[in-house]
């Protein structure tokens, strides 16, 4: 029982986790229609910018987050100039090829600043142990859980009642519309850049938190976001964060029950996939797309 | 150069080769390739075989990707399988070398078939996602291969090949092996040129295009799709299974994927859709982080520092050069190649 316990909320934690770097995800997959690879990359760059502002410059660490996740943002609206405006109306192909270029290079250009060993990474969430349900947990993956379902609420809201949010929606939606009711459609772009590099820089400095370690393959983690927005669907929101839960959840049993020499928590999620796609491939939430000749 | 070509004969209208600079063209590149391995030295021999290896793969990429519009990240992962099984085949039943590279095609064949099923529903970034579980499913089978195969260890050491039982390929493997791999190459690249000559290739270009239209008109869209996916994994196959016997040694982490990222992006930098512009990729993606270690090593007196950055400039570099391709050539070194011969070919008058 307790070992259930612990494993659900390792799973829920991750999931939590896998939920937010989905959500950026889906963001730009929402509104400008681009399949970031670069996510787990960007999860990278805000967990070693949260290490540089607290470890390095000595800010206190409220601060530090803070101009960690401004930074990020920064990033995020850069890459979306320089790189992805060249590319608009260019196939599939090479958009996926240009963000995997890109994740290459940003791992590339941190790896070159930061080096190779891993870092020990800022405390900034409470690390004390916890009784749930019986069972031992350590606090800061609670505290991973409520501020991820936290950002998830306050970005729900702000899509639903900012005008921005509604903005993006409306470009999600029907590109040539909004462009003639007058929306920017360049600046939600940005927008929603630089909301994916801030949810991604958030999940790094969570993970970073928990792990206690920052190092260069953090952002492997971003590979098992694809499991997680297929499942849940490429366009939908709360999808991202029932399809990461559900991945989450999966992991943590399949690594805690099934023999370790199996594998088995890395490769469960790929077959989940293989399995939603040949079933149901827009997921569970997700949009049926209908193609007409 | 070419100026309207008269053909007098079928024979003559189905070559290759139509003009006189072109084939003296080929002539010279085919000279070079058979000249080579006779004034490089080791490092650069190595370099070569490396670059003809991964133009097999890439032409068999491009058999899927550029030809018939299915993106696959997963191509990395059928040249393992190739691998794993030349060398289960040499090593366990003594399959001799020859033999060992029609099985791994037809092995990897067949999973070809299996992981392109999915292609018969989805299209674009879906397909590209399940061939990217495709790819992490395999080299997670080949990694657990102990569980399915007793007494397999992480990697498997064969013997050196033999041709025929008589030549020894395995002392101065770089050096035999370069021939061998090259006359593979050549090999490719003709069934993969006269591949689109028939009504099989014609049908793939179909369903690259417009694939309701071609449906309409009868083309069997999911079938010919599941025969490209095959005939790229075939491909796959050939390479790994000559990779193995190369190096004498498989190992699952030389097919991760990375290097399924770094075969698709020899097709983008080369030139989808165009034979010669998976080769020209693959050597410059072979080249580019040897270059830089040469650069390295030769800065390395003024700045020491550098030694520690050389892996991420290769990494940067390579990142750098796909981001600039696309944004500033998307059809590819091939592109420029025709660029230049159509300058030539029209100058003085350009416009």
């Amino acid at each position: 029982m307790e070992k259930f316990v612990q494993l659900t909320v390792t799973g829920v934690a991750n999931g939590a986790i896998l939920g937010l770097i989905a959500l950026g995800f889906v963001l730009i997959f929402k509104s400008s229609g681009v399949v970031n690879f670069a996510q787990g990359e960007l999860l990278m760059v805000g967990a070693y910018l949260s290490y540089t502002m607290i470890e390095r410059f000595g800010f206190a660490w409220p601060i530090g987050v803070t101009l960690a996740v401004i930074a990020a943002a920064l990033v995020g609206v850069l890459i979306e100039h320089l790189v992805l405006r060249p590319l608009i109306g260019e196939p599939v192909i090479s958009v996926i090829m240009v963000t995997i270029g890109l994740s290459a290079l940003l791992r590339a250009i941190i790896g070159a600043i930061y080096g190779n060993a891993p870092l020990k990474a800022p405390q900034v969430i409470p690390n004390d142990t916890v009784n749930v349900f019986g069972a031992l947990v350590s606090a800061d993956k609670i505290w991973a859980i409520v501020l991820a379902l936290a950002m998830f609420v306050i970005l729900t809201g702000f899509f639903n009642r900012s005008k921005e949010g509604i903005a993006m929606r409306a470009v999600a939606d029907d590109q040539q519309a909004a462009l003639s009711m007058g929306i920017s459609v360049k600046r939600v772009w940005a927008v929603a850049w630089a909301i994916a590099a801030v949810t991604a820089a958030v999940g790094g400095i969570l993970l970073s938190s928990i792990f206690g370690g920052v190092g260069l393959d953090i952002g492997l983690i971003g590979l098992t976001v694809f499991p997680v927005v297929i499942l849940g669907g490429l366009d939908s929101i709360p999808g991202a964060l029932v399809g990461g839960f559900i991945v989450g959840l999966l992991q943590a049993y399949a690594g805690g029950y099934l023999p370790a020499q199996l594998g088995a928590a890395e490769v469960l999620p790929y077959v989940v996939l293989v399995l939603i796609l040949l079933f149901k491939p827009y997921g569970l939430f997700g949009e049926k797309r209908i193609e007409r000749v | 150069m070419q100026s309207g070509i008269f053909n007098t004969s079928y024979r003559g209208d189905m070559r290759l080769r139509q003009t006189g600079p072109q084939k003296f063209r080929l002539v010279l590149v085919l000279a070079f390739a058979v000249v080579f391995p006779f004034i490089a030295d080791r490092y650069w021999l190595n370099l070569a075989n490396q670059i003809a290896l991964f133009s097999i793969a890439a032409v068999g990429l491009n058999i899927l990707v550029g030809f018939t519009g299915q993106i696959s990240i997963g191509q990395a992962a059928f040249v393992g399988l190739g691998a794993y099984t030349a060398a289960l085949l040499t090593s366990r039943l003594n399959v001799p070398f020859p033999l060992t590279i029609p099985v791994a095609c037809a092995v990897t064949a067949a999973v070809g078939v299996l992981f392109g099923l999915p292609s018969a529903r989805l299209k674009g970034l879906y397909l590209a996602i399940a061939t990217l579980a495709a790819q992490e499913i395999i080299i997670w089978f080949l990694k657990h291969i102990d569980l399915f195969i007793s007494g397999v260890g992480e990697s498997i050491t064969i013997r050196p090949a033999q041709l025929f039982g008589v030549i020894d390929l395995g002392s101065n493997s770089d050096f035999s092996f370069y021939f061998v791999n090259v006359l593979a190459l050549i090999g490719v690249v003709i069934f993969a040129t006269n591949l689109f000559r028939t009504r099989l290739g014609r049908a793939l270009i179909a369903i690259r295009d417009q694939d309701i239209a071609a449906e309409v008109i009868g083309v069997d869209t999911v079938r010919y799709k599941l025969v490209a996916f095959a005939i790229a994994a075939c491909i796959a196959g050939i390479a790994g299974a000559l990779q193995a016997h190369y190096r004498s040694v498989v190992n699952w982490e030389r097919y991760t994927l990375d290097a399924s990222i770094a075969i698709l992006s020899m097709l983008i930098i080369g030139g989808l859709g165009s034979v010669s512009g998976s080769i020209y990729g693959a050597i410059f993606v072979v080249l580019l982080p040897a270059v830089f270690s040469n650069i390295g090593l030769s800065l390395q007196g003024a700045l020491p520092e550098i030694n520690r950055i050389i892996p991420y400039m290769q990494t940067g570099a390579f990142g750098l050069a796909i981001i600039l391709f696309l944004i500033f050539e998307p059809e590819g070194i091939n592109k420029l190649w025709k660029n230049v011969k159509d300058y030539f070919r029209l100058w003085p008058f350009s416009y």
